[in-house]
């Protein structure tokens, strides 16, 4: 680390933060349906990561349409993709609670192999449709070019953007959750399903909503995603696994814990990317996070949850 | 007599085993080429693992998703003994350091890592085959099952496990031979393993492997053992009161499942002739849970039976209609689990006894609820289906 000055160890920390941000951003926006999925409802739905592929897909589709109707629909496509994105995933996951996983509630072992199996299914689906090439959106002017701080320091828009769509999905979440009547019958229906059913709260329709919603988080997610990334069939399992431990690791029914964890783990794998290798660095973090959940099974944060 | 019978699940279960004994000792090798016996003999090596998820899963009701790190490991421990032994000096001298792995001197190696030097010995790399996948299942059950944890997340974190062992040995590239794995194995202890006669004896070797298998999988569930990891399954809590440590009995099964699956992997290294990560990450774990979960996960043959049905399935659909395996993989294991969940095994135990009613079925209740202590640790209530 001697070969560095102080200037460029503090520029090499903002740029390798900033990237992390970016994963932390992916992380968080994929966490944050797992969260409500798996934390309130206790079922594991393995093929959330083909759910943000799909989100991704629909948003090519629309700025490929956008491209067809020139280039003032090509400024402007962005916040359609999103509203479509968020329609096609939120109908798909509605039709798959609804066949699917209320017959297993009892069992969260096999929804975890069951949505496992449809993940298979889609993801040869998307390969049919689209192909097995990745596929790239075509980005609007607004979106192209960095923001330089300093000399050193250079902080590429889509990343920014990626970071306000996050923070927004995030406090508007936070905001159903905890300050509307709907989070109030989820909450409810999470500590005590009996009460809430004989308080009159329909907690079939409550899963519903819940399993459905998070599916349509997961497809926002995945519109945002194409702003970075391409998208391939595969893409979303890539991060399945290391989203699965950011929500076990912030405490699975917590979404502040999720946030945290998200942060923590994406920081630390960015960070460390830049002194080891890509890998180590990745091992590294799993890793230790692997021997904390060994320690502190409840996660970051425990949630008060009558058990 | 009766009584060595019965350990083994009665005379029923004793015929089970001899048939299978028949077919694939007998039949198989009759009516098949070698080049095919050695593909069954690989798909047999999945029948280890699914055989060990019967009792951690089926009857522990502990889902590990993480049984390709044994296979991985038990593959790779014979791997290195068998790399090692076709790395001599003389068969290397054109390497800058002649007499180690070729891989090695590929990334600039130039002497044998620490930890590969024991096994140039043979009866250590038995030993290990056995040793060092136990001792990280133990290590892994330990950890988890003294601190309650189950469940749901002991198959997030054993998942996390395989990836991680998957990364670290694609990064590793010149201490573990990377993405490629360790190929190009020749000899075991002089005796050439690629020739005709030895595919033929290695395929034996696996089956009466896997026989003894199986004969210690009924052993165990016919056991008082059994039982217990029955009662465990179904209400934890109760079985602790009652002065048992839930603990321990978990660490046991879970150990014995990855010994079992390490024992899979070796014979997989020796009949296929190399060991790659592709068979330890999180998507192999997974499907070997589907090979157990297809074929019965409460039957230790019907769970060998679908490892060994799944597999062949693969290679056959994946060569022919390679777009369509996947969905089939798919759909089988959702319908699976939604509408057998006891697979093969208990569809032929339920047309079996309707056949012969006079017979009392043997099967178990098809109404068990495997997973009352995760779903109070996933933070969630009880809830009946709709």
């Amino acid at each position: 680390m001697g070969d560095f000055t102080a200037q460029e160890l503090t520029a090499i920390f903002v740029m390798q933060g900033f990237s992390g941000l970016s994963l932390f951003c992916v992380f968080l926006l994929m966490a944050l349906g797992l969260a409500i999925i798996f934390g309130q409802m206790g079922v594991i739905n393995m093929a959330h990561g083909e759910f943000l592929t799909l989100g991704a897909y629909i948003t090519y589709l629309v700025s490929y349409q956008a491209a067809e109707w020139g280039a003032t629909a090509l400024t402007w496509y962005f916040p359609v993709a999103i509203v479509a994105a968020f329609i096609g995933t939120f109908a798909l996951g509605y039709l798959v609670e609804r066949f699917m996983i209320r017959y297993l509630y009892n069992r969260p072992l096999d929804t975890l192999l069951a949505t496992w199996g449809l993940g298979l299914i889609l993801q040869q689906v998307f390969r049919s449709i689209f192909g097995p090439r990745e596929k790239t959106v075509t980005m609007p002017d607004w979106l192209l070019g960095s923001y330089r701080a300093t000399d050193m320091i250079d902080i590429p828009l889509n990343g920014l953007f990626i970071l306000v769509i996050t923070l927004v999905l995030t406090l508007a979440l936070f905001a159903l959750l905890y300050r509307s009547r709907w989070g109030i019958k989820v909450r409810a229906t999470t500590q005590n399903r009996g009460m809430a059913n004989a308080a009159g709260i329909n907690t079939d329709r409550v899963d519903r909503m819940t399993f459905a919603l998070g599916c349509g988080i997961a497809g926002v997610a995945g519109a945002a995603f194409t702003t970075i990334a391409s998208t391939g069939p595969t893409t979303g399992s890539l991060y399945i696994v290391d989203t699965f431990l950011v929500v076990v690791f912030g405490g699975a029914a917590s979404l502040l814990g999720t946030v945290v964890s998200a942060f923590g783990i994406a920081q630390s794998q960015s960070i460390l990317s830049f002194f080891w290798s890509g890998s180590m660095a990745k091992v590294f973090t799993l890793l230790t996070v692997v021997v904390i959940l060994m320690l502190r099974p409840q996660g970051l944060f425990a949630s008060k949850v009558r058990r | 007599m009766q009584r060595l019978t019965k350990a083994f699940g009665g005379t029923s279960g004793l015929i089970q085993i001899a048939v299978i004994a028949a077919i694939l000792m007998i039949v198989l090798p009759a009516t098949t080429e070698i080049f095919r016996l050695n593909l069954f003999g690989k798909y047999l090596t999945y029948a280890f693992v699914a055989v060990g998820l019967v009792l951690c899963w089926g009857y522990g009701g502990i889902l590990s998703l993480g049984q390709g790190v044994f296979f991985g490991l038990g593959g790779y421990c014979m791997a290195m003994f068998l790399k090692l032994e076709a790395s001599t000096p003389e068969a290397t001298k054109i390497q800058t350091t002649p007499g180690i792995p070729d891989f090695m001197d590929w990334n600039q190696l130039t002497e044998l890592p620490w930890f590969w030097e024991p096994f140039h010995s043979f009866a250590f790399t038995v030993f290990a085959v056995v040793a060092v996948p136990a001792f990280f299942a133990w290590l892994i059950g330990y950890a988890m099952f003294k601190r309650r944890v189950g469940g749901v997340y002991f198959a997030i974190i054993t998942q996390a496990i395989a990836v991680i062992l998957t990364i670290l040995i694609v990064g590793q590239q010149g201490y573990t031979g990377g993405i490629n794995g360790i190929t190009d194995l020749r000899t075991l202890l002089g005796w050439d393993i690629r020739t005709d006669g030895a595919k033929y004896v290695l395929y034996y070797a696996c089956c009466i492997a896997l026989l003894l298998c199986l004969l210690a999988g009924k052993f165990i569930i016919n056991s008082r053992f059994g039982r217990l990891l029955i009662a465990m399954r179904d209400q934890e809590d109760r079985v602790r009161f009652s002065g048992y440590d839930v603990a321990n009995m978990k660490v046991f099964v879970f150990v014995m499942a990855s010994v079992f699956a390490a024992i899979g992997g070796a014979f997989f290294t020796l009949q296929v002739g190399f060991m790659s990560p592709t068979f330890i990450g999180a998507v192999a774990s997974i499907e070997m849970v589907v090979f157990c979960a297809v074929g019965g996960r409460l039957s230790v043959v019907g769970a060998a039976c679908g490892a060994f049905i799944v597999s062949w399935a693969k290679t056959s659909l994946s060569d022919s209609f390679p777009q369509i395996w996947p969905v089939v993989m798919g759909a089988l294991f959702i319908g699976v689990v939604m509408f057998f969940p006891r697979g093969l095994a208990g569809l032929v135990s339920d047309y079996g006894s309707k056949l012969m009613p006079g017979r009392k079925s043997r099967s178990k209740p098809s109404t068990h609820k495997p997973d009352t202590a995760s779903r109070s640790a996933a933070g969630t209530t009880p809830q009946e289906p709709a």
